[in-house]
């Protein structure tokens, strides 16, 4: 188990951003199963610490295009929880007004383009903020996030390959979380239907520096983030970040199995955990693995850690309640914004 | 104007670049060969002595990336220009056009906008064959989100690649490779032309002949062939479908009573059957006969010279069917 290596100030940061990504993803799981919304959905559980870690490394002009998986990233970024919630929900008070929901939500001010719902759509437009970036000289990043799955997308090598001939100061994210798939697809790594037994030597042939990291150890995650932010701020980009994480299960539609309502206490009393992936949680969910470091690394106390829990979570419902209480989008909206 | 000059359709589209990229240092032109090779047509050339490499970029053979980074560009403060070689090439590019850049402003709720242009080349008659002959301009326009634009003389070239580039939205820029030679009275100076206003290229009175691109030359030496038989045509270009300057079109049709649409695209599901509905929506009371419409045939667009001809509308055809049509409502 890995003792946290961060300062205190980071490891907290990093926390929070995780349980309010958590929440959100519980808050949003519910209100599908209360007929709130009717879309798919992917939720960012069992991923928090790569995106975590990622969003604590990047600074606030830094941009980011992100994938259909998107909750995760838009809250750990800080993203309002109620206008992202009645995003999803189709409201008026939506962060896009209703017109992206789940798979398109969007938060300019806080540095996101479009999120594409495209499969690897997102690694075009990040090495295009990233060319914007570089031809007003400027020093901040473009981050992509994106799933093994979009490795199969040509698109995706065609930016690799622009990305490295021009030296865009883009970094690559891929979240690979089919690597510990549990539930119906357990044991079939890489799940990704490929004929390379690596990833990284797609972007490592065209000269890119590639890491390969544990996604569930915001250490590793932190640590390579800053380490790609440096060399893209220096003009030695690109970067690519392969981050091993796991998906829990209850990602609906494709992977219908209940999701686990997390309970914190769970860190650091396993014999609560119970359910047919007890043993995935117990040694997994980064969620625990981070209270439980944070704790033994005397950055808090479990009272301590619990209260960030309860802030969380009453932020989150919070933000559920003023989406629930918001009105449906307009409909003398519809027209608007087909054209700028 | 007093500072016309004759100069070619090429030429009225490279000036209008030229002036753009002077006024806005975030425009910026993106492309296969675009830069010190100039062009497959030289429809770049010297672009890239007066701007250098930083915004007269070479892309790779890879369309979809390149155009997904303009996008992204786009998103974030540059103007680019981004060409695509042939418009057959447009298929190439057609995820990142429909799925990102025609979408991303009502996506998010107007705060985000993509201003570029994709210009190519499109067009039959130079004997290039199935892949590198096609008009796929009724496919784009079918995406709400984007503006197609397909100027049809010099003059228009200029202003409307000005308008294009100061648009912000996504603005598909069509040139007819037959007509880069094609001279024309060009404003020296700068020339704007509002994208979703027609123009009358020739007033008539008997029947109006909308065309687009390369067909408005055609429907106008057709109009010629027909003012020997005593039959007063006017002739309309659209010079974009989207926004299509619908009014303009029915004022015409309640004066004539009678349309014929031609286009250089597939006629099947095409702009031709798209303006004729419209027509017959807006102003069927007027209308002494059906709308006809003439398009490329629905077959790929043959290599030898002795097919390619078969396939597109020419005056002959198009004179002959508007006479056919009045002999019938007259």
């Amino acid at each position: 188990m890995t003792i946290s290596l961060l300062d205190r100030k980071t490891t907290l940061s990093i926390f929070d951003r995780m349980l309010m990504m958590r929440y959100f993803e519980e808050a949003v799981l519910r209100l599908y199963n209360e007929r709130r919304f009717a879309s798919h959905f992917h939720l960012y559980i069992g991923q928090e610490a790569t995106g975590a870690a990622v969003l604590e490394a990047l600074g606030d002009k830094d941009l980011i295009c992100t994938t259909h998986r998107n909750h995760g990233h838009l809250i750990g970024r800080g993203s309002d929880p109620g206008q992202t919630i009645a995003e999803i929900l189709g409201r008026s008070t939506g962060l896009n007004r209703g017109r992206g929901g789940t798979l398109h939500a969007s938060d300019p001010s806080r540095g996101f383009l479009s999120t594409s719902a495209i499969v690897g759509g997102c690694a075009g437009l990040a090495a295009g903020a990233a060319f914007g970036i570089k031809t007003k000289r400027e020093t901040n990043v473009a981050v992509g996030f994106f799933g093994d799955g979009a490795l199969e997308e040509g698109l995706v090598i065609e930016s690799f390959n622009i990305a490295a001939l021009w030296k865009l100061p883009v970094i690559f994210v891929c979240e690979n979380n089919s690597a510990g798939a549990i539930g119906p697809q357990q044991g079939g790594y890489p799940t990704a239907i490929t004929a390379t037994d690596s990833f990284t030597r797609l972007p490592a042939a065209y000269g890119i520096d590639c890491v390969k990291i544990d996604g569930t150890d915001i250490v590793a995650v932190y640590e390579a983030t800053t380490e790609a932010t440096r060399r893209c701020r220096t003009g030695q980009g690109p970067a690519f970040i392969e981050a091993f994480t796991v998906r829990w299960p209850g990602s609906s539609p494709l992977w219908p199995e209940p999701a686990t309502v997390t309970d914190l206490n769970e860190a650091w009393d396993p014999t609560r955990i119970k359910g047919p992936h007890a043993a995935w949680v117990r040694d997994h969910d980064p969620l625990l693995r981070t209270a439980r470091d944070i704790v033994a690394h005397g950055y808090a106390s479990q009272d301590e850690v619990m209260a960030r829990d309860k802030d969380a979570r009453t932020r989150i419902e919070a933000g559920a309640t003023f989406a629930i209480e918001s009105p449906m989008a307009l409909s003398e909206t519809v027209y608007e914004h087909v054209f700028a | 104007m007093p500072d016309d000059r004759t100069i070619t359709y090429r030429a009225a589209v490279l000036e209008a670049l030229f002036n753009e990229m002077r006024r806005d240092p975030n425009v910026i032109l993106i492309g296969e060969d675009v830069g010190a090779a100039g062009g497959v047509f030289k429809q770049t050339e010297g672009l890239y002595m007066e701007f250098g490499a930083e915004r007269v970029i070479d892309t790779p053979i890879s369309e979809a990336g390149a155009f997904g980074m303009t996008v992204g560009a786009a998103m974030t403060g540059q103007r680019p220009v981004f060409e695509v070689m042939f418009g057959d090439f447009i298929t190439l590019v057609m995820d990142q056009l429909v799925n990102q850049a025609a979408k991303v402003n009502y996506m998010s709720a107007g705060q985000f906008s993509v201003p570029l242009v994709l210009r190519t080349a499109v067009g039959i008659g130079a004997n290039l064959g199935p892949q590198h002959s096609q008009s796929l301009h009724a496919w784009i326009a079918h995406i709400p989100g984007l503006k197609v634009v397909l100027p049809a003389t010099p003059a228009d070239a200029k202003g409307l690649m000005t308008a294009a580039i100061r648009d912000d939205n996504p603005v598909i820029f069509l040139e007819d490779r037959m007509l880069y030679n094609m001279r024309g009275k060009v404003p020296l100076s700068e020339h704007f032309v509002s994208i979703g206003s027609a123009e009358v290229k020739r007033p008539g009175d008997d029947v109006s002949i909308i065309a687009t691109s390369r067909m408005v030359r055609v429907a106008l030496a057709a109009a010629e062939l027909l003012a020997d038989n005593n039959i007063s045509a006017e002739v309309i270009d659209p010079r974009s479908l989207v926004p299509l300057d619908v009014d303009t079109l029915v004022a015409s049709v309640k004066k004539t009573s009678r349309a014929v649409v031609v286009d250089g695209g597939y006629k099947q599901y095409g702009v031709t059957g798209e303006i004729a509905a419209t027509i017959a929506e807006a102003a069927f009371d007027w209308l002494d006969a059906p709308v006809i419409r003439h398009g490329a045939a629905n077959v790929p667009i043959p290599f030898s010279k002795s097919l390619e001809s078969l396939v597109l509308p020419d005056a002959q055809k198009l004179a002959a069917s508007v006479a056919e049509l009045l002999r019938g409502s007259r």
